[in-house]
């Protein structure tokens, strides 16, 4: 367990709550995977690229791909444009991690498998599967190119097999079928070896085909499209929980779709006003409830959360519940809206809350508290002072995901500097990692960061006035189950994992 | 790692609070909506937040009690773009709905703004904006004066940004064939490709049209 000196503490508390994690005296102990806290002590397991050329070199024989990631730990420096990561998500047992990526590419790593020769191999993942899921489209009447960039993925969960995904673009979602291929049937009839057609007459006897063993192929289907559905930019899809259904959210517009039917989509959510000249708040992430299948969640540029029940109306247009948080007079300025936009929302494991990123916060609601959040975090506070200076860089316009861990007590989010936070809500504590090439050797235990506010700077930490605002972390994710955390830095995938002592 | 240019204070907030700093707010704020604007497909949520961030500025800059003094015509944009928004607020509140556009009249045609806004101050004093001297109705002076006010202020009141935004802005068809707006038809539940919403909105891009073809012909005949 790591605790600078003097860090910073989110938030004062009197009693310290003793959780599993604390040992009797009080004192936080050394954590294990199964209790979630995010104030352990955190490894890097394996720095990953987005692996052009790891797909290139599958291409040749005799070739594990699983041993070439290894070695493009080593630098890179050819990155491009459209190597940088735009998703990262977990499947639902967290065996594979998957990213989209700015040219249109999904690459699927898989979590290596326990072994007793290489114990120390437990966690880190290799790729088991690339492919292009979207390409650049040109849209003919508008005269408009269309972004081949993945802007979501969303698993669904296992029922056979094979391993199915969502993943969408701004116009387009389709679904993907990834198999593993590791027998071929041999012995044909009608067939030689090589595949040629053997003429019929030189065929005396008759022998029934055998499956025999061969290189694991693991081959990605586009099994679904959905398309034509949408006239603005897609920003989320969520899978529900029914598993027969999922929605697409765009500016707009939120649409339900039965997997099976792609040419007809329901629309549920329709915030178009007549008048487009009036237009002041957009759709900006929607989400389902995680076991009720017809409630969901939509949030909006203007700061507010809004609950539909799809039981009580075919166009659910009037929230059943409605959360917004009363303005604070005192901070109160031109870019209040801005900053208020909500970023991302997502429903708690549990099903009980709901958690929204804005620009300078996190916070988490209680779905039956409306009118106002149970919790705040502060991300990176010392912004505040700087809007205007972000407004005319544009940054202030980013959009951050967060996660929840597992167990629904850590939250994580990301920053600026390749700086990402995490929130223990239960010691409301908090702790900001940073994830650079500098901390790449496997193993290297990441050591908390800090940013100076004014004033004196102490060794080690960085002030506000030297952050590099075009390295953001935007895209996180959180293993479902075990302290695993997968960290999108440009082109970087980061895994970490916490070190069990 | 800031962007050069603009002053801050030493604020808590780094507001702009006075005046000068708001209306260089406003300025980079315009300016960065005509860049959305110049995309092939406008990022949404951006223009929308950009576009009520304008909207606050020019409400707390209504508010703001020198509005109302006339001062004195010097040089400068920032005193007669408030003039010009005075008279095109009470302007719009006397006339009630705008003039049907007259071809012939060029300048007056530019007054796109609707009588619904007039409580609100409206970049439509961007497009009255001519040069210095000239008479309000006559032909403008200067044509690249005129096209310089659309390219530098944008399509003109705010609220029409997003009656582009359906994209048929860039339709040269719709717009020159005077295509009649309607309301989006098609299958139950599936969005089709949306028209444009009115008629203002149409007239305002066969005049931008017309300018351009206008400066074509003149840059064409001093070339040849």
């Amino acid at each position: 367990m790591v605790l600078q000196p003097g860090e910073r503490h989110c938030g004062g508390w009197s009693h310290r709550r003793l959780g599993p994690w604390c040992s009797p005296t009080g004192s936080p102990a050394p954590l294990s995977c199964e209790t979630g806290c995010g104030e352990g002590t955190w490894i890097l397991v394996c720095r990953l690229l987005v692996p052009t050329q790891v797909s290139l070199l599958s291409m040749e024989e005799d070739i594990d791909t699983r041993k070439i990631n290894n070695s493009f730990l080593r630098d890179h420096s050819y990155a491009t444009e459209a190597d940088i990561i735009s998703t990262v998500e977990f499947n639902h047992t967290g065996e594979l991690l998957a990213t989209g990526d700015k040219g249109g590419r999904v690459v699927i790593f898989q979590r290596e498998q326990e072994s007793k020769n290489q114990v120390h191999r437990r966690g880190e993942y290799n790729v088991y599967s690339t492919f292009q899921s979207h390409e650049p489209e040109f849209d003919y009447l508008k005269s408009l190119e269309i972004e081949e960039k993945i802007n979501k993925i969303r698993w669904l969960p296992q029922q056979n097999a094979a391993y199915f995904l969502l993943s969408t673009n701004d116009k387009t979602v389709k679904l993907w079928k990834v198999s593993e291929r590791d027998k071929r049937p041999e012995g044909y009839n009608l067939k030689d070896e090589e595949g040629r057609l053997r003429d019929p007459a030189t065929i005396t006897t008759l022998r029934v085909p055998v499956l025999r063993p061969m290189d694991l192929m693991v081959e990605a289907t586009p099994r679904r499209v959905f398309a034509n559905a949408h006239t603005y930019h897609i920003n989320s899809i969520s899978v529900n929980s029914d598993y027969e259904t999922y929605m697409s959210a765009d500016d707009l517009r939120i649409n339900l779709w039965n997997f099976e039917i792609t040419n007809q989509s329901f629309n549920i959510v329709d915030i178009k006003p007549a008048n487009m000249e009036e237009l002041t708040e957009v759709i900006t992430a929607a989400e389902f409830h995680p076991h009720h299948c017809n409630t969901f969640v939509y949030s909006s540029s203007k700061g507010t959360i809004r609950l539909c029940d799809m039981r009580a109306s075919a166009l659910c247009d009037r929230h059943t519940k409605f959360f917004e948080e009363p303005e604070d007079p005192s901070n109160r300025s031109f870019f209040s809206e801005i900053i208020s936009s909500i970023s991302d929302v997502k429903f708690s494991h549990s099903g009980r809350y709901i958690m929204t990123r804005d620009y300078l916060t996190v916070k988490v609601w209680d779905l039956n508290m409306e009118n106002r959040p149970i919790e705040t975090y502060q991300v990176h506070d010392y912004l505040r002072s700087k809007l205007c200076s972000l407004y005319e860089n544009d940054c202030i316009f980013d959009k951050f995901e967060c996660v929840w861990n597992g167990s629904d007590s850590v939250i994580m989010t990301g920053s600026y500097n390749n700086f990402f936070r995490m929130f223990d809500r239960n010691t409301k504590r908090d702790v900001t990692l940073e994830a650079s090439r500098e901390n790449s050797k496997p193993r290297a235990i990441l050591k908390p960061r800090k940013v100076c506010v004014g004033g004196k700077r102490r060794k080690d930490e960085i002030s506000v006035d030297s952050l590099d605002f075009s390295k953001k972390i935007l895209h996180t994710a959180w293993h479902p189950s075990e302290n695993i955390i997968a960290v999108a830095a440009t082109n970087n995938l980061y895994i970490f994992q916490d070190k069990v002592n | 790692m800031f962007a050069r240019g603009l002053k801050r204070k030493c604020l808590e907030e780094d507001v702009p609070a006075d005046p000068v700093q708001r209306q260089s707010l406003l300025d980079m704020s315009l300016v960065k909506l005509q860049l959305c604007h110049m995309l092939a497909e406008p990022n949404l949520c951006r223009s929308v937040l950009i576009a009520n961030t304008v909207r606050q500025i020019q409400e707390e800059m209504t508010q703001d009690r020198s509005w109302c003094l006339p001062g004195p015509q010097t040089v400068g944009r920032a005193p007669r773009d408030r003039l010009m928004s005075t008279e095109i607020l009470c302007r719009s509140a006397w006339a009630g709905p705008p003039p049907a556009p007259d071809p012939a009249d060029l300048a007056s045609a530019l007054q796109v703004v609707p009588a619904a806004q007039a409580p609100r101050a409206s970049l439509g004093g961007s497009w009255d904006r001519a040069g210095p001297g000239e008479s309000r109705g006559g032909f403008p002076r200067s044509l690249d004066q005129v096209f310089e006010t659309l390219e530098s202020h944008g399509p003109g009141a705010v609220e029409e940004l997003f009656s582009d935004v359906d994209g048929s802005y860039y339709d040269l068809d719709a717009v020159l064939t005077g295509m009649v707006g309607s309301a989006k038809s098609g299958p139950e539940g599936l969005e089709t490709f949306p028209h444009p919403a009115s008629s203002k909105f149409r007239w305002v891009n066969f005049l931008k049209l017309s300018f351009i073809c206008l400066r074509q012909y003149f840059v064409l005949r001093y070339i040849f």
